[in-house]
């Protein structure tokens, strides 16, 4: 069996699942409850491994997801910088947390990112000023346990939690 | 409570945090430069072609299912579909022959007039990337980048009408916006009086707004929306939109005006991209000056 601390399959291809779903087209009238799927793997591995999945990490997907979706260069770059940092501030007292108070932790966390996306669209002037954008901090926070189970369960098959 | 994990004292916690600052001011100048001018474009278009190939897998499903749905077509659906192009085509080819004496007759009274005669510009189809930027923007990714000889502000038509320009132009790929983003504007003249104002996006992607167009100005619901040439980004004379409706408010000097863009943006799947007669004079001359030169 892979040992989960040197295994680098399962980290990289599920970061290019995350900014595949990113992406991926959806119907109009659901696009604004897309979860912000980069940002809650990240927050996963630095949780998980955050030895090896930290800062830098962080800065390559914002950027790569900058990248993709036309953003100014560094906008989402420094909202997971915020996001990571704080995970891996305090990765073992979170690690602990009962499902619904990680939660909680995550809904917070994505607020913060979003905040941080939507200060600097309107420092550069760029008006979005719709009360949907804060939907997909909500449904985040709602698919975090998704995350968590599925990535859990195939990176230590025997093990619950992170 | 102190740092949990931090169990070499403070040490750990500084440095995270020590980077934490330095890879955010890295990213702050980042954005910096990348929002003053265009320092970035190499960075960018680098980035660009790293997540290529996400854009491409992402696009790959509906290509594979487009492809899919034709090559499975079956024979009767293909036979009457074939049938209906035909009889199309044959509706446009009897415009056409009108066309020609048209454009003819157009030369020649544009050489009476001494001015200069409008020649064709020349087109390039590029497919829309099935890539879902900012839900809350009106943009889009198309196939064709810097090896096409796409460049940034250039005008963008379906086969209906303007459907909008370049923004941004990496290795493989371009960005696009449509004329319905609340940040675009279009120069238009109305095709039956040649009034001139400018269209405004709202955001949706069914309806354009005219905010500059007084009270008294004649306009009325159904008037065809060209675009004017002024600004010199869109050709003049490609249809833009049409007139929805005119909301004349006493009160205000100017009337609240609603069109309809005459291009199906929310359905497109393919876009033209334009090179104007300047456009391509403007790239050819330093060869030809070379050439001269010689």
């Amino acid at each position: 069996m892979r040992d989960p601390d040197t295994d680098w399959v399962l980290p990289i291809s599920s970061f290019i699942l995350a900014l595949v779903l990113a992406v991926i087209p959806l119907p109009e009238a659901v696009a604004a409850f897309r979860p912000d799927w980069v940002p809650l793997v990240m927050i996963y591995w630095a949780l998980a491994s955050p030895e090896r999945f930290g800062l830098l990490t962080a800065l390559c997907l914002g950027l790569a997801l900058d990248s993709l979706s036309g953003a100014l260069l560094g906008q989402h770059a420094i909202a997971m910088l915020v996001v990571v940092y704080l995970s891996l501030r305090f990765h073992l007292r979170i690690r602990v947390f009962p499902i619904w108070q990680m939660a909680m932790t995550v809904f917070v966390m994505l607020a913060i990112h979003e905040f941080l996306l939507f200060w600097v669209d309107g420092v550069v002037g760029r008006s979005v000023p719709y009360i949907e954008r804060w939907a997909s901090v909500l449904t985040g926070a709602l698919v975090w346990p998704l995350v968590l189970g599925i990535l859990d369960r195939v990176r230590q098959p025997n093990q619950a939690r992170v | 409570m102190n740092v949990p994990g931090g169990t070499g004292g403070g040490r750990a916690a500084t440095s995270l945090g020590a980077r934490f600052l330095l890879l955010s001011v890295v990213s702050l100048a980042l954005m910096v430069l990348d929002h003053r001018d265009d320092h970035l474009s190499r960075l960018r278009q680098a980035f660009s072609v790293l997540v290529y190939p996400i854009q491409m897998s992402v696009n790959l499903p509906f290509k594979t299912w487009q492809w899919a749905s034709t090559s499975l077509a079956d024979r009767a659906a293909l036979l009457s579909e074939n049938a209906e192009l035909k009889a199309e085509q044959l509706s446009y080819n009897v415009r056409l022959q009108r066309m020609a004496a048209l454009e003819a007759e157009n030369t020649r009274l544009r050489a009476i007039l001494d001015s200069s005669a409008r020649v064709g510009d020349r087109v390039l189809v590029a497919q829309i990337l099935a890539v879902d930027l900012d839900p809350y923007r009106q943009r889009f990714w198309i196939n064709r980048g810097l090896g096409d000889g796409v460049f940034v502000g250039q005008a963008l038509l379906d086969a209906n009408g303007v459907a909008g320009q370049i923004v941004r132009v990496e290795a493989f790929t371009s960005e696009a916006v449509l004329i319905s983003d609340a940040d675009h504007a279009v120069p238009v003249s109305v095709n039956r009086n040649g009034l001139r104002t400018i269209v405004v996006g709202t955001g949706d992607s069914g309806r354009l707004s005219l905010p500059y167009l007084t009270n008294s100005a004649d306009i009325v619901p159904g008037d065809l929306l060209v675009s004017s040439g002024l600004g010199g980004v869109f050709p003049s004379g490609y249809p833009v939109g049409w007139v929805l409706d005119v909301h004349r408010r006493p009160g205000q000097s100017f009337a609240e005006v609603i069109a309809e863009p005459a291009a199906e943006l929310d359905r497109d799947r393919e876009v033209l991209l334009v090179w104007t007669p300047e456009d391509i004079e403007q790239k050819e001359e330093p060869t030809s000056l070379a050439e001269a030169e010689q």
